[in-house]
């Protein structure tokens, strides 16, 4: 009688497991494909159209969906399960079906001259605390930006060093100072970009890519022929250039023991003109020249008064071109000058020997 | 100088910020959706754009100018487009209107047009007609496509994933078991599509995995697929290039054979043949007294060494 009924209990419970199972699983021809990661599920199976069209639409796609969504259930709940603070989460893998990206994947970007040198140096970057204590101050100000703690064009008081011209204005100094870093950074900054772009990069002088000017253009020609291995000795020159002149040796010796002819020629040469009687001073020559320099130095001065005024009352100009024409005038002053100059110094020298 | 301005700095770290999230990046943030609505829509239609995309909105716009434009000022790769159309069948001795709803619904691919599908509305219920509960919103829905035109036919394939793309949500890693509400179920039928909208209810059913009953919610919709201008293969491959930070990478010396077996490989030091001893010959066992004798033998010479050293 026992065994009658352990059997009898054995089969009872089979069926309702079998009862259970029943209620979960679905009867369907082919598998239907998962993509747990994204919680898709793709059904595969002809859909019988006699059979969509004799019921209710509705109830069909219900029972349909009602199936479809037991399976994927099913799928999921074969996941891994972990308790996350009172809730029971299931941990998902990766979505598997491949979808479009939104944009294209970014390009490793080069690195830049200091990276490169770095790397080589082996130099570690190192992480610096944001504020830093300032003891006149005392109080943490920023390491650099606005209201930074060593900011040496805020200074009330520099002391002129020793070596430093006494009209110099050092507070003007070292504004400019700043001002010519920060547009050599900017340089620099733009020179990596263009790098990075392999875009051409320009040599410091020759930095505009619009018009050129004649002469802009064949010192741009004699660099390039330059920058070679031999310095530009064995290049072919195009057909209407002219030779260039030596643009190397400024000043051309005679060896010391030469050419004895042409030495004696020359020694009878100065002989003559320090025994004749013509005065080596032409002298309308020199006053027509001193007038000249006279007028011109009162045109500059003009002009570098008119061009402070309006600087002045101009207001901002932007740093970069302030920097640029800065150094643009800079250079230009300092070419006139140095020819006013030397030509001063010319003059005052000859007279001098008589 | 033009190109100056583009290569400015940021100035303020908020600026960086913006920046740096409208650039590409090697895990991509989810799909922000726009929804436009074109000269003529009705409300039909401006009903089902705001039903069925309600948790991905970024701004509805009322014109439509250019789409490439709009994508790039909202940083937004899918799109859906309502209007609807006149259409004027000149019949012999007749004149009918047909107006049908239409939707376009597009991704882009670097602010250019990837795939674009026109899609006419046939029936609509919207999620005012249904009386039931809702599921809230932003729970990450489970889709299903049924049919075989999903696997066979090549636009309907790109309908499942244009479709898939706009309605997967975010990527999670883990998903709270009881949060599993929302189901989409897309039936592709006798040249239509049917979309349906249901909130499964987990029963009971004797074992860990639930038994599932569905209530219809939501927009329920019934589309036909009409023009679609899709991408070209290359196009659409170099889409889906990824970057090769992402692959998994491998792990050298290990191997898999046919069985599941794994294989590792050893690499071993150079050894000394002449040690070597292939053969066990008692005579050549190393005694205990040997070893005693070499260890003696190896102090003495370090002994006298010293020894040597101090005189």
């Amino acid at each position: 009688m026992a065994a009658c009924s352990v059997e009898a209990l054995l089969a009872k419970a089979e069926q309702e497991e079998a009862e259970k199972l029943k209620s979960i699983s679905v009867q369907k021809e082919l598998d239907l494909e998962f993509d747990i990661g994204n919680l898709l599920a793709c059904d595969k199976n002809r859909i019988d159209l006699r059979e969509f069209r004799e019921q209710k639409k509705e109830d069909f796609l219900r029972s349909l969906a009602r199936d479809n969504t037991q399976l994927l259930i099913n799928e999921i709940w074969k996941q891994p399960t972990e308790r996350v603070q009172e809730a029971i989460v299931v941990k998902l893998p990766d979505p598997a079906t491949p979808l479009p990206r939104e944009k294209p994947p970014p390009k490793a970007k080069p690195p830049t001259k200091w990276e490169q040198f770095a790397k080589l140096k082996g130099i570690q970057k190192k992480k610096k605390t944001n504020l830093v204590w300032d003891e006149t101050a005392k109080e943490w100000k920023r390491r650099w930006g606005y209201k930074r703690a060593k900011d040496d064009t805020k200074e009330w008081l520099i002391e002129v060093p020793e070596t430093a011209d006494p009209n110099e204005d050092q507070f003007a100094k070292r504004v400019k100072a700043k001002t010519e870093r920060v547009a050599k950074n900017e340089y620099n900054r733009l020179k990596n970009i263009a790098r990075a772009q392999k875009g051409k990069v320009p040599v410091m002088g020759l930095a505009t890519s619009t018009q050129q000017s004649k002469e802009e253009l064949s010192l741009a020609v004699s660099v390039a022929k330059t920058s070679t291995a031999s310095a530009g000795r064995f290049q072919d020159r195009l057909p209407k250039e002219k030779a260039p002149k030596n643009m190397g040796k400024k000043r051309k010796f005679e060896p010391l023991i030469g050419d004895f002819s042409n030495e004696r020629h020359k020694q009878l040469e100065l002989l003559k003109l320090m025994d004749g009687k013509k005065p080596k001073l032409d002298i309308t020559k020199a006053v027509n020249k001193q007038m000249r320099e006279e007028d011109r130095e009162e045109a500059a001065a003009k002009y570098k008064k008119r061009a402070g005024k309006k600087g002045r009352k101009g207001g901002n100009m932007s740093g970069k071109g302030k920097g640029k024409g800065g150094k643009g005038g800079k250079g230009k002053g300092g070419k006139a000058g140095g020819g006013g100059g030397g030509g001063g110094g010319k003059r005052r020298g000859k007279p001098g020997k008589h | 100088m033009k190109n100056y301005f583009k290569y400015r700095k940021p100035k303020t770290k908020r600026s960086k910020r913006f920046l740096e999230s409208r650039a590409p990046k090697l895990i991509e943030d989810v799909k922000t959706a726009m929804i436009m609505k074109g000269g003529n829509t009705s409300q039909t239609v401006t009903q089902a754009l705001k039903d069925i995309v309600s948790s991905n909105i970024t701004r509805p716009f009322e014109d439509s100018t250019s789409l490439e434009f709009f994508s790039k000022k909202t940083d937004s790769s899918l799109f859906l487009f309502g209007s609807h159309n006149k259409k004027r069948d000149h019949m012999p001795n007749d004149v009918c209107v047909t107006v049908s709803f239409v939707l376009f619904a597009g991704r882009l691919f670097d602010f250019h047009v990837l795939d674009m599908i026109e899609l006419g509305i046939e029936k609509y219920v919207s999620l005012s007609d249904v009386k039931a509960s809702k599921c809230p919103e932003g729970t990450k829905p489970m889709l299903v496509f049924a049919g075989e035109a999903f696997d066979t036919d090549n636009e309907h394939k790109r309908l499942k994933s244009l479709l898939l793309d706009f309605f997967r949500g975010p990527t999670v890693s883990a998903v709270r078991l009881a949060g599993l509400e929302h189901v989409l179920h897309f039936t592709a039928l006798d040249g239509k599509i049917y979309m349906r909208s249901y909130r499964s209810l987990l029963k009971k059913s004797g074992c860990r995995t639930p038994r599932i009953e569905l209530e219809e919610i939501g927009p329920s919709c019934d589309l036909v697929l009409r023009r679609t201008h899709l991408a070209s293969d290359d196009l659409y491959k170099l889409a889906h290039r990824q970057p090769k930070a992402l692959k998994a990478k491998k792990k050298k010396n290990i191997s898999h054979d046919a069985f599941g077996t794994k294989f590792g490989r050893v690499h071993m030091q150079k050894q000394d043949l002449s040690k070597l001893r292939t053969r066990k010959m008692k005579g050549l066992r190393k005694r205990k007294g040997n070893v005693v004798a070499e260890e003696q033998d190896g102090q003495a010479p370090k002994v006298a060494k010293e020894a040597e050293h101090t005189e």
